[in-house]
């Protein structure tokens, strides 16, 4: 609730009657969900179901064809730099310049934050297990590697909501581990995540809720 | 400008120097595009001294906008590509100071050099040499109001596959004002006439683009992204 509470409104990510086009084909229609403080979304679905989607537009990358998400009660678009400065998406695309050092690449992206950065770049290398790497190039780093780097990102800036992509993609099983440690560590403190996953996350079940995406169909469970 | 915002201007302006000068030798092209332009009209025209000094003020303003043209497109291909430029869209900084920041490094990589060649080659073209400050001063306000608009093209066509074809035709028109007033500064400074008139139109041409340029292309690249 670091975020939330600071700005005087629980944290708390809300959709409803969304629909998405892409291509003439309809993702999905009539989605709503509502996360909370401490809990995570998992969202399922075949490839091309809309997953990745969902998320762009949950984190305002992009406009829903139809229905609206709201953080903290407020429409995305009034809701602006208060939902920005609360939202850390990890994506498909790295958002890593190849020919900056892992620690440049950090540093960056701690700037655009805004603020001073949660902890120290280097402290965030070191849990990340890039902490030899530091100054070797992105573009030199593997695939998993990258990974993790891109995942640097959620410790140096404190958000609340953080809205993550296949989090598990080509990491290995420590990586794994530290994906699981990590948002474990984030729920715990009362943050909200939105993650789709191919792979078990390692999360504990009661703080999982799943949404599935299947050809245009939208069902919700208990994970 | 918030102690974030201005922090953050000054990361993007740092990385994208650091990017250009890692990447030197792709930067240099468009000099040498502006360098050999210029000299194509000895060759095609005429080397005759009163024909060149006729040409010079038209022929180094044309070459600095086409050369300008030639690096546009990459202003935001590689963000795009990559991923920063949604991280940089989601920043909860305001996104015209950040695209304001990839601009002036922008200039500084591309622009400033060709500041700096303008009068190598116009001397080389037989400029007099009172012309030359009119000349200076002329690309001083010009070049970033080329980056400037060049930057509200380059935003709407980063996302279209070939709009690297697309931008040159978008943005011609639209520098036709620029190069009329800078190339009008310099054949009046030649001729011995004031040049301070077309050198203020350029200057408001410059704080036109300074002010909407940026919340243009910021709007531009949130559609893009999309």
């Amino acid at each position: 609730m670091r975020e939330g509470s600071a700005e005087g409104a629980r944290p708390r990510l809300e959709a409803r009657g969304l629909a998405c086009v892409r291509g003439g084909r309809v993702l999905f229609r009539g989605l709503g969900l509502a996360v909370g403080a401490g809990e995570l979304l998992l969202v399922e679905g075949p490839n091309g179901a809309g997953k990745t989607t969902l998320l762009r537009v949950l984190c305002g990358l992009r406009e829903p064809e139809a229905g609206e998400v709201r953080w903290a009660g407020l429409p995305l678009r009034r809701a602006g730099m208060v939902f920005r400065a609360s939202v850390v998406y990890v994506g498909h695309a790295p958002g890593l310049k190849d020919d900056l050092t892992a620690l440049e690449n950090l540093a960056v992206a701690a700037a655009l934050g805004g603020r001073a950065p949660a902890i120290d770049p280097r402290e965030a290398l070191a849990r990340v297990g890039l902490g030899e790497r530091a100054h070797v190039r992105a573009g030199a780093l593997s695939a998993g590697q990258r990974r993790r780097l891109g995942l640097a990102r959620l410790l140096v800036r404190p958000a609340s909501l953080w809205v993550l992509d296949e989090p598990l993609s080509a990491v290995d099983r420590a990586g794994a581990g530290l994906v699981a440690d990590l948002l474990r560590g984030h729920l715990d403190a009362g943050g909200l995540a939105v993650v789709t996953s191919h792979a078990p996350l390692g999360v504990p079940g009661e703080r999982v809720r799943t949404l599935r995406l299947e050809g245009g169909a939208v069902t919700e469970g208990a994970a | 400008m918030s102690a974030g915002a201005a922090g953050a201007f000054a990361a993007l302006v740092r990385r994208d120097l650091l990017l250009a000068w890692r990447r030197r030798g792709d930067r240099l092209v468009p000099l040498a595009f502006f360098v050999m332009v210029t000299a194509l009209f000895p060759l095609g025209v005429s080397p005759e001294r009163a024909v060149l000094a006729t040409l010079a003020p038209g022929v180094v303003w044309a070459g600095a906008v086409l050369a300008t043209l030639l690096g546009m497109d990459t202003l935001f291909r590689s963000d795009l590509e990559d991923g920063t430029l949604e991280q940089m869209l989601l920043s909860p900084l305001p996104a015209p100071v950040l695209v304001l920041a990839k601009v002036l490094a922008h200039w500084l990589v591309t622009g400033l050099p060709l500041v700096l060649a303008g009068p190598v080659l116009a001397g080389a073209l037989h400029l007099p040499a009172h012309a030359q400050p009119v000349l200076v001063a002329g690309l001083l306000l010009g070049t970033p109001a080329l980056s400037l608009v060049g930057a509200v093209g380059a935003s709407l066509t980063v996302g279209l596959r070939r709009g690297g074809m697309l931008l040159p035709v978008l943005l011609l028109p639209l520098y036709v004002p620029v190069l009329t007033f800078g190339a009008g500064a310099v054949a009046a400074a030649a001729a011995g006439l004031p040049a301070a008139g077309h050198l203020y139109a350029l200057g408001a041409i410059l704080a036109l683009a300074a002010t909407l340029a940026p919340w243009a292309a910021a709007a531009g690249l949130r559609i893009s992204v999309a």
